[in-house]
C-alpha cells in the first residue's frame, strides 16, 4: 500500500486552492520559483516520512523530462 | 616575509647509478603527510621501508590546515601529536553566518574525554615538518630526498622504479610498492588507471595573511557575505596568527586577474574591514574535485592519500582520509611482510578503505553542490534552504557548509566478526577515548591509548575459559579490574559488555568482534579471518 495520499484530504478545496494562488500570482517568476522551493521544504520536512515525501517527488516528476543545459546557471 | 622558515632536508646521492640497487621490502613513493604517517607506523611495527620524494623540503603553502581528532590520535599512536597539539590551534565549533546574521553553530566534540579536540589548524608544512623529525629518528626508516620517480614496471612479485637524482639514475626493485605520491600521482599515470569523478565549475581563492587579531578559534562559513560579491567565504585561525581566507569566486573568472595582488588585497579588506594591519603570506587559486580510482590494491601496489582519491576541501576529509589510509595499511603490510598473514589481507584495505573514500567523496561532493549549486533551480533551492534557515529549526539542518572529516565506521568490512553484545560501539568502529583509571603507564589514561600495537581482547568480568590463542597472530588479553579499570561503567556501556563479555580490538584501533562469554576457538577463528591460516 502507498503511503502517500491521493485521496482528498483537504477541506474546502476551492478555498485551499485561491489561498495558495493568491500568494504566488503576483509574485515574478523568480520569486514565484523561491516560494515554491521554500513551500516544498517546509510540507516535506512537517511530512517526515521518507517514504512519503520520496513517493510525492516521483509523482510530481512524472511526464516531465530532463531539458540538460538549457537550465544552466547563469 | 613568511612567517615559516621551509627546512631543507639533506640529500644523499644514491649508493649505484646507471643500475639497480638492492631490492627493498616495502618502498613508499612520496613523503607527504600520508606517506610519512605510513613509514612511521611500519617502522613502529618493525617493518623496514624506503621512502623515495622528488624535492627535500615540505609542503609548498599551508595546503591542509584543519586536521581531526581521529588523525592526531592516529599521530599519538606514532608519538608524533605532541608537538603538532603544542603548535596547532585548538577548535570545536563552526559557525555558518548568511548574509549579515549568524544562521547558527555547531560542535564536534561529542567525547568530553578525548584527550584531543575535535580539529586543530595547523599548517600543512609543520604536519609534515614533525612527521620528517620523527621519521628522521627511526632506523628503519630510508628517508631518500630528491629521489624522483619517473617511471615503473610491476608483476606478481613486486615492482620496479627509475629513480631520478641530481647524480643520475637508478632501478630500485621492491616486493612492495607503496603510492603515496598525491593527487598528480606517477605511479598511477604509469599504470593507466583512470582516475575519474566530478569537476565543480567554481573558483576559489585562497589566501593567507598574518594579522593580529583577537576572537575564539572556530570555523566561520559565510553565504552570501555581506561585505563583498563573493558567493561564500570560509576563516580559520591558524598558528603563528595566520589566518586563513578562502573566497568563492564563480566559474566565469579571469583567473590572472583575480590573482592579481592589487584584487587579492582588496577581497581581504573588504572581508576584514579597513584598520586591521596584515601581510599576505601565500595565495592560490582552485577548482575542486571529488574523484578516485577503482581500486587501491593492484597486486603488490597499493594507493594511498590523494593519490589514490582526491576531494573537494569542504569537510577536510582529504588529509584526514589519507591518515586512515595508513591506518588501515600498515599493520596488514607489516603482518604480510613478516609472514603472518595471507597477501588476501591486503584485499581488506582495498575493501574498507574504498568503503571509506566512497563516503568522504559523498560526502564533500554533497557539501560542494551545495556551496556551487550546479542549476539555476539547484541555486533557487539552496537560497530558499539559507533563506528559511533563520526561524525554522529543520532548515538549518539542510544547510552544508562542509560535514567535515570524522573517522570511518568499517560496519560492512569483510574483517568484522560476529557483534554478539550489539552495543553502541560495534565492529568497524574505532575504540572511543574513555578513561581508564590505574593503568600502567601515563600517557594510557585512556582507552585508546591501551591498544593500537597489535591485536587486544578487552575483557569484562569473569572468564570461564582461559583465553589462549595458538595461531600466528598473537592477542593480548587486557582484563577490567586487573588491566584496566573502568570505574563509571562507561566502557562497558560503549561496547554493551556484560559479565565475561570480551571485544576484539585490531591494531589500528577499530573493533573487530564481540562476544557474551568467548571461548578460544571463537578468538582463533576470528584471528585466522586475518592471517588466512584455517581455524
Ligand atoms: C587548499 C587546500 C586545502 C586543504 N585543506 C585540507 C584540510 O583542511 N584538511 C585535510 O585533511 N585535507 C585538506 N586538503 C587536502 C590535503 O592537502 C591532501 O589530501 C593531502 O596533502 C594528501 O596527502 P598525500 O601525502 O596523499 O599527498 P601530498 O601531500 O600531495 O604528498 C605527495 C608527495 O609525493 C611527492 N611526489 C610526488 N610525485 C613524486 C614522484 N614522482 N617521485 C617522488 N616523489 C613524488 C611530493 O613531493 C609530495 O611530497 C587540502 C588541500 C588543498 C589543496
Amino acid at each position: 500500500m502507498s503511503g502517500l495520499r491521493h485521496d482528498p484530504n483537504i477541506a474546502d478545496p476551492d478555498g485551499f486552492y485561491q489561498e495558495l494562488i493568491d500568494a504566488v500570482q503576483r509574485l515574478s517568476s523568480d520569486d514565484a520559483l523561491a516560494f515554491s522551493a521554500r513551500l516544498n521544504l517546509l510540507l516535506a520536512n512537517h511530512v517526515g516520512d521518507r517514504t512519503v515525501v520520496r513517493e510525492a517527488i516521483a509523482a510530481a516528476r512524472q511526464g516531465l523530462v530532463d531539458q540538460q543545459g538549457l537550465e544552466n546557471k547563469s | 616575509m613568511g612567517t615559516y622558515a621551509y627546512p631543507s632536508y639533506p640529500y644523499r646521492a644514491p649508493d649505484v647509478v646507471g643500475a639497480e640497487a638492492p631490492r627493498a621490502s616495502v618502498v613508499i613513493v612520496g613523503g607527504g603527510q600520508v606517506g610519512l604517517t605510513m613509514a612511521l607506523d611500519l617502522a613502529q611495527r618493525g617493518t623496514a621501508c624506503v621512502v623515495l620524494d622528488e624535492d627535500n623540503t615540505v609542503s609548498d603553502g599551508s595546503r591542509a590546515i584543519c586536521q581531526a581528532k581521529r588523525s592526531l590520535e592516529i599521530w599519538d599512536r606514532l608519538g608524533v601529536a605532541a608537538p603538532m597539539m603544542q603548535k596547532g590551534v585548538t577548535w570545536n565549533e563552526g559557525h555558518v553566518f548568511y548574509r549579515d546574521e549568524q544562521l547558527y553553530a555547531f560542535n564536534m566534540q561529542e567525547n568530553p574525554h578525548s584527550p584531543f579536540p575535535a580539529f586543530i589548524n595547523i599548517q600543512q608544512y609543520y604536519v609534515e615538518q614533525f612527521l620528517v623529525e620523527r621519521a628522521q629518528q627511526e632506523a628503519l626508516i630510508d628517508l631518500r630526498w630528491c629521489h624522483r620517480v619517473a617511471g615503473m614496471t610491476s608483476n606478481a612479485t613486486g615492482a620496479s622504479l627509475h629513480v631520478e637524482t641530481p647524480d643520475g639514475s637508478y632501478t630500485q626493485p621492491c616486493d612492495w610498492l607503496i603510492a603515496a605520491d598525491g593527487v598528480r600521482s606517477t605511479i598511477r599515470g604509469q599504470m593507466g588507471l583512470s582516475f575519474t569523478g566530478q569537476v565543480f565549475e567554481d573558483h576559489f581563492l585562497i589566501a593567507d595573511i598574518v594579522m593580529q587579531r583577537e576572537g575564539p578559534a572556530i570555523r566561520r562559513f559565510y553565504f552570501d557575505p555581506p561585505w563583498g560579491p563573493e558567493a561564500s567565504a570560509l576563516m580559520h585561525r591558524q598558528s603563528d596568527n595566520v589566518w586563513r581566507l578562502d573566497f568563492q569566486l564563480g566559474w566565469d573568472v579571469d583567473r590572472e586577474e583575480e590573482l592579481r595582488d592589487e584584487n587579492v588585497f582588496a577581497r581581504i579588506r573588504r572581508m576584514i574591514g579597513p584598520d586591521t594591519p596584515f601581510e599576505l603570506e601565500w595565495k592560490s587559486l582552485y577548482t575542486f574535485q571529488c574523484r578516485s580510482i577503482e581500486r587501491y590494491r593492484h597486486d603488490r601496489v597499493l594507493f594511498v592519500g590523494d593519490a589514490a582519491h582526491q576531494v573537494s576541501p569542504f569537510g577536510a576529509r582529504g588529509g584526514n582520509g589519507g591518515v586512515q589510509d595508513a591506518d588501515n595499511l600498515a599493520w596488514k603490510l607489516a603482518l604480510v611482510v613478516d609472514g603472518s598473514a595471507d597477501p588476501a589481507l591486503l584485499d581488506t584495505y582495498d575493501a574498507e578503505r574504498r568503503f571509506a573514500a566512497d563516503e568522504n567523496i559523498l560526502n564533500s561532493t554533497r557539501a560542494t553542490d551545495f556551496i556551487t549549486p550546479k542549476t539555476r533551480v539547484s541555486e533557487v533551492y539552496r537560497n530558499a534552504v539559507l533563506d528559511l534557515a533563520r526561524d525554522h529549526a529543520f532548515a538549518r539542518t539542510l544547510v552544508n557548509s562542509g560535514r567535515l572529516s570524522v573517522p570511518a565506521h568499517l560496519t560492512s568490512s569483510p574483517l568484522n566478526g560476529v557483534d554478539e553484545l550489539q552495543g553502541p560501539v560495534g565492529p568497524g568502529s574505532p575504540v572511543p577515548a574513555l578513561p581508564v583509571d590505574g593503568a600502567s603507564s601515563a600517557s594510557a589514561r585512556h582507552l585508546i591509548g591501551l591498544v593500537g600495537q597489535g591485536f587486544v581482547l578487552l575483557v569484562f568480568g569473569n572468564q570461564p575459559e582461559a583465553l589462549r590463542v595458538d595461531g600466528r597472530i598473537p592477542v593480548e588479553v587486557l582484563c577490567e579490574g586487573r588491566d584496566f579499570s573502568d570505574p563509571s561503567g562507561e566502557i562497558a556501556a560503549a561496547f554493551g559488555a556484560t559479565d565475561g563479555g570480551a571485544i576484539l580490538i585490531r591494531p589500528d584501533q577499530h573493533v573487530m568482534a564481540s562476544w557474551k562469554v568467548p571461548t578460544a576457538a571463537d578468538l582463533s577463528a576470528a584471528l585466522a579471518t586475518v592471517s588466512g591460516e584455517r581455524a
